[in-house]
């Protein structure tokens, strides 16, 4: 047991945390955006996640596992289910804004049942996997701990996301609109904006980073049905801890429920996944709206 | 209601006249039409976004089945146990979760739902973890399926008399005034939060009950019983049945778990049927079979009398 404190594999499992924290962002984020714009929860967002990865690997292996499949599928997946998801708020989920918000949150549900069966009728209940870049692959030497380069590749991606996120709703036109709207959305309309609009692509845009979580997840799990369930429970832990709609709130939050989780390994192994829901409690004993500012 | 009440002693004679798989769907449409009801007590009534309502279920049937299997207790008080288990972590969870409101409300509570539903799948020395914990030995009065039927039948009735009475009561009216306008009910001293939870507390204890009798029924328990999945089902068949009805959740979740049983026997994709189901009542029938019947019912008295003012409770 006392071994397993070395610095070595606290550094291992601190990396492990800190990538699945990235992935866990990346979806989480999507979440809050909407959750900041349309104030819906939307429950379809692990479908979405889901759908990402299996169409990743659907493109992937269409390429014949090409190096440059791999960046085909990372492109390919995140439109693929952007175009679900404008399709399903166009025809669909345009007409209920009116309603009351938990009819939004049904309707999402609705989404989810059904996407989960679609891709269970498309691609099946086979475990996939894709394979990265040959740069991409093996791993680096660091003090001594082999270090995954595909993981440090993500700790890139995620920290970019973020930026990009933030340059979206914050430095744009789009942007502003949006939280405009998601606070007076009447006045907005009455200054001749589609209001409609704005939150079709808000919905669009954060259903994207979903399918983009589940496109980097791909090449470190084996994809499969079910790996839509777990993720939105936790892509819903950490945009409440984090603050409702704030997206360095979902940073912060996916933060701490990767490296909980992963340095829980080297405490109770069983349970370490218990850790990252403790914290969660923690906080919100002590801070019910989350450790940041909600945008609500 | 004397329709209802008409029904429900009718079914006491079920055990005779039907087959054993009958008498199971039948038990099972109670179980879970309970779980709905009072699920119902919380958000047609009570307007909280009780979202996750599953994990007070499993509390209870986790709670009978823990204390029937792993101490030498009579079976009985675990039975008696698990309500009351639902109900402190209804207390423990609703507290945490009524200082702030509406969607705020319902994140809170799936958050820390799902720290239950972890510790069942994970704390695998106590629960079995995914495997759940099967066998669970009833008492003797129990072992018979006509007789578990029974008990469950003569439970189910005594929880909706129960229910019922609270919603007639002062309670209960204030209960929707709060859902109906919690701002002013503020103003007029009402302790709104303390109603509140006092409805949480109720609700999740006849979930428990839920629970407790799904042991009676199935003899085990699974993790899947405080899955945010579940939680979500019950909505829809509060959502069928009809929010702002007393009885429509039970009429939900019967058509419900008999679609199931119906269309489960020919496809695989019954999720898929389940999400398209959600989504035209949705967009064609939002206040559900019973909210829709009521309201044609009052459209029928305004063209055959003079109109009546009052009395009409608008879904909102």
């Amino acid at each position: 047991m006392e071994s397993s404190f070395s610095l070595a594999a606290f550094l291992g499992q601190f990396l492990v945390g800190l990538s699945r924290a990235m992935i866990l962002f990346i979806v989480a984020s999507g979440l809050s955006f909407i959750l900041g714009v349309l104030r819906v929860p939307n429950v379809a967002h692990g479908s979405l996640y889901m759908i990402g990865a299996f169409a990743a690997h659907a493109i992937a292996t269409a390429l014949g596992n090409h190096p440059a499949g791999f960046w085909a599928a990372m492109v390919g997946a995140p439109l693929i289910v952007g175009g679900i998801s404008l399709a399903a708020e166009r025809l669909l989920f345009r007409h209920l804004y009116e309603r009351e918000h938990l009819m939004l949150l049904l309707f999402t549900f609705g989404l989810a049942l059904i996407l989960g069966d679609l891709t269970k009728m498309t691609w099946g209940a086979d475990y996939r996997s894709i394979v990265p870049p040959p740069f991409l692959q093996g791993s680096l030497d660091v003090l001594g701990t082999a270090l995954p380069r595909y993981n440090l590749f993500l700790l890139l991606v995620g920290p970019a996301v973020a930026v990009a996120l933030w340059l979206v709703s914050a430095k744009t036109r789009f942007g502003k609109i949006a939280r405009a709207a998601a606070v007076d959305r009447e006045m907005v309309g009455a200054i001749g904006i589609h209001v409609s609009w704005v939150f079709a692509w808000a919905f669009v845009l954060g259903c994207m980073l979903a399918g983009l979580g589940g496109a980097l997840v791909s090449p470190t799990i084996s994809v499969t049905l079910g790996m839509d369930h777990t993720i939105i429970i936790e892509a819903f832990l950490i945009v409440t801890i984090g603050g409702l709609g704030n997206i360095w709130g979902a940073l912060v939050g996916s933060l701490l429920f990767g490296v909980t989780q992963s340095l829980g390994v080297l405490v109770l192994p069983q349970f370490a996944i218990v850790f990252p829901y403790l914290a969660v409690v923690l906080i919100l004993t002590f801070k019910p709206t989350g450790l940041l500012r909600s945008v609500w | 209601m004397l329709w209802a009440l008409g029904l429900w002693l009718a079914l006491f004679f079920a055990p005779l006249a039907a087959g054993r798989f009958t008498v199971y769907l039948l038990g099972v449409i109670l179980v879970t039409g309970l779980l709905a009801m009072s699920l119902n007590l919380l958000v047609g009534h009570g307007g909280a976004y009780q979202f996750h309502h599953g994990a007070f279920y499993g509390v209870g049937a986790y709670t009978a089945a823990l204390l029937i299997t792993k101490t030498s207790l009579p079976a009985w008080v675990g039975l008696a146990a698990g309500p009351l288990a639902a109900a402190f972590a209804g207390l423990m969870i609703g507290s945490l979760c009524i200082r702030l409101n509406k969607l705020y409300f319902g994140m809170i509570q799936i958050s820390l739902g799902s720290l239950l539903w972890i510790l069942a799948l994970r704390w695998y020395d106590l629960t079995n973890g995914d495997d759940g914990i099967h066998g669970i030995p009833l008492p003797e009065a129990l072992s018979g399926s006509g007789s578990a039927f029974t008990f469950l039948l003569a439970v189910v009735g005594v929880c909706l008399l129960a229910m019922h009475r609270i919603l007639e009561s002062p309670f209960g009216t204030t209960l929707r005034a709060i859902r109906d306008n919690p701002q002013r009910c503020a103003a007029v001293g009402i302790h709104v939060r303390r109603h509140q939870l006092t409805a949480i507390v109720i609700a999740t204890f006849f979930a428990g009950v839920a629970g407790v009798l799904f042991v009676v029924l199935e003899g085990s328990v699974f993790p899947d019983m405080l899955f945010w999945v579940l939680s979500l089902e019950i909505f829809i068949m509060c959502l069928l049945g009809g929010w702002f009805t007393f009885l429509g959740p039970m009429l939900g979740a019967a058509i419900i778990v008999l679609l199931r049983t119906v269309v489960g026997g020919f496809t695989e994709y019954w999720t898929l049927i389940l999400g398209v189901v959600l989504i035209l009542l949705i967009f064609f029938l939002p206040e559900g079979i019973m909210g829709a019947g009521h309201r044609l019912r009052l459209y029928r008295r305004r063209a055959a009398g003079p109109p009546s003012r009052g009395g009409d409770r608008a879904a909102g």
